[in-house]
């Protein structure tokens, strides 16, 4: 009798996927590009205003001259002292805080473990980390200005925002550390490899490129400070190369200088000001993939 | 080359935790013996007591005494950095370092102990990858990615680069769980070669690897969770497994359990 039923298609075992799960799929799938759509908003249009607005004095003059005896109102007039100061307080910070931060988190993953030094430490780099910036500008003012007496100066800068870069690196470096596979350093110590060379040879090439996102992180946000540079390098409207004496230009105290000048000429140089700004930040990125990048092709 | 290792009343701790109990034995020079036994018995942690692998994991210690030929590898005087350079270790995974070339891999030993001279360089990173049967696999490649082989090239590149230093023993800890049979082969007639030149101790989980390359087997086993593990019995690898003297060897063997 059963042969007699109709051949129909056999129910399938597998089934079909049941709607709601298909709908919930593309519920959430539309959620997910909204949430990103929404997150670029901010971002394109800062970079949209910043642009058409920035580019009425994308001019020859902004780049090579200074403000000196350029009232607020009147056309022309450059950033060339700002560019030059904001690029030698945060090389100098750089060169300052990045060995700093880097030796720190290699004394914490590498070497201090659960020891009670290591605790102390990073229980520090985290309330450092929470530090306003315009504190760090107060406590390098009162100690390296008023206390220590020296006069206001690009280094004295290069000191606010190196208190700033160290906790930044230090964690970025630390993170990047402990990614490293433990087979890697307990392959080198069976090789009769001693730990600080298994550090330098093994351990840190590794970490290589996760170390120098975290700089170039740290440098990029470093770089757009303002209030920690209002109290350090003070104001200038002359091109000052030297960052160790007197007072010297920067970016972002520049943009605010201008924006804060009611005159079409003084608006347009901050705008241009900050595409400058943007524009050196995105320079430095690439400039890091690139390097991250040949490393990774060379050690094919 | 090639020295005979003498252990005796060896303990291991991790912290609080007693990991391996009163071992002793002498492992015979340019020969291969096996160490075999259910998880967590202790074979791998009396391993790395044998090149002082285990103190580098915090907490750890060891008690007891180990003799390479006449000098106690525990000695006050005596530096674990040096001790590794005699004692090489093959790993469970396969680990080339991942920034490094098959050459500079293989290399890295002496590299990275300051040996310069490319052509001493070339000439030993020649022999060790010949000597790990891998040569004639990677010479046309060199400069390529020691981790871009495939997993059983990568562990006999972890060999080559064991043997380029020159140890004096070579200590395996489970070399082939990660490998498929044919790549377990190719380690396993390199591990028949080398014993001609090497003392060679293997951690194995597989017994008739055991079996087929070793001279002598231990058996070591835990009576419980959390009790330290012990060596229950050492011998000819053929008396091993056809005529073990203790029953729990014989169980584990036949696979009564374990």
């Amino acid at each position: 009798m059963s042969a007699k039923t109709a051949p129909g298609p056999a129910p399938s075992l597998l089934g079909s996927i049941s709607p709601g799960r298909k709908i919930k799929d593309k519920v959430v799938q539309g959620l997910v590009y909204l949430a990103f759509v929404i997150a670029m908003i901010p971002l394109v249009s800062v970079l949209w205003m910043v642009i058409t607005r920035g580019v009425a004095r994308l001019d020859m003059t902004f780049f090579t001259k200074s403000m000196n005896g350029v009232a607020g109102r009147d056309a022309g007039g450059g950033a060339y002292h700002a560019i030059i100061g904001t690029l030698e307080q945060v090389a100098i910070s750089t060169v300052i805080a990045v060995p700093l931060a880097i030796l720190t988190a290699i004394y914490l993953v590498e070497y201090g473990r659960d020891k009670r030094l290591a605790r102390v430490i990073s229980f520090f780099v985290d309330v450092m980390t929470g530090i306003p910036s315009i504190v760090a500008g107060l406590f390098i003012l009162a100690l390296w200005l008023l206390t220590f007496g020296f006069s206001f100066s690009g280094f004295a800068g290069s000191l606010a925002l190196t208190i700033l870069m160290l906790p930044t690196v230090v964690r970025a470096t630390e993170e990047m550390l402990k990614l490293v596979p433990n087979d890697l350093r307990e392959a080198s110590y069976a090789l009769g490899v001693p730990r600080w060379r298994t550090v330098c040879f093994v351990v840190l090439p590794t970490a290589f490129t996760g170390i120098v996102t975290g700089v170039m992180l740290a440098v990029a946000r470093v770089m757009g400070e303002t209030a920690p540079l209002l109290l350090t390098i003070f104001v200038t409207k002359a091109i000052n190369n030297n960052p160790f004496e007197g007072p010297q230009g920067a970016l972002p105290t520049f943009i605010w200088d201008q924006a804060s000048d009611p005159n079409t000429n003084a608006i347009d140089r901050a705008w241009t000001g900050a595409l400058t700004l943007i524009a050196i930040i995105m320079l430095l990125n690439l400039a890091a993939r690139m390097i991250t990048r040949r490393r990774k092709i060379a050690s094919r | 080359m090639a020295k005979r290792i003498e252990v005796s009343g060896l303990h291991a701790y991790y912290g609080q935790v007693h990991a391996i109990e009163d071992i002793s034995m002498t492992i015979e020079p340019r020969s291969v013996t096996a160490f075999i036994g259910p998880s967590g018995c202790g074979k791998s942690t009396f391993l790395r007591t044998l090149n002082r692998m285990h103190e580098v994991i915090d907490g750890a210690r060891v008690e007891g005494k180990v003799m390479l030929d006449t000098e106690d590898l525990y000695g006050s005087s005596v530096d674990p950095v040096a001790v590794r350079r005699v004692i090489g270790m093959v790993f469970q995974r396969p680990n080339p370092f991942p920034t490094m070339s098959i050459y500079d891999n293989v290399a890295a030993g002496l590299k990275l102990n300051g040996v310069r001279g490319k052509g001493k360089l070339d000439e030993v990173v020649e022999r060790s990858l010949r000597g790990a049967n891998l040569w004639n696999e990677v010479k046309d490649r060199l400069s390529r990615p020691g981790a871009g082989l495939s997993g059983g090239q990568q562990q006999r590149l972890c060999i080559a680069r064991a043997i380029a230093v020159e140890p004096q023993v070579l200590l395996m800890d489970e070399p082939c769980s990660a490998l498929d049979p044919i790549s377990t082969l190719a380690v396993e007639d390199l591990v028949a070669e080398l014993k001609s030149q090497y003392t060679i101790v293997i951690v194995t989980h597989n017994m008739q690897q055991a079996a087929r390359v070793s001279d002598r087997t231990a058996f070591f086993n835990i009576a419980g969770t959390g009790k330290p593990g012990k060596l229950i019995e050492m011998d000819e690898t053929s008396k091993i497994f056809t005529n073990p003297t203790e029953k729990a060897t014989e169980d584990y063997i036949t696979g009564r359990f374990g």
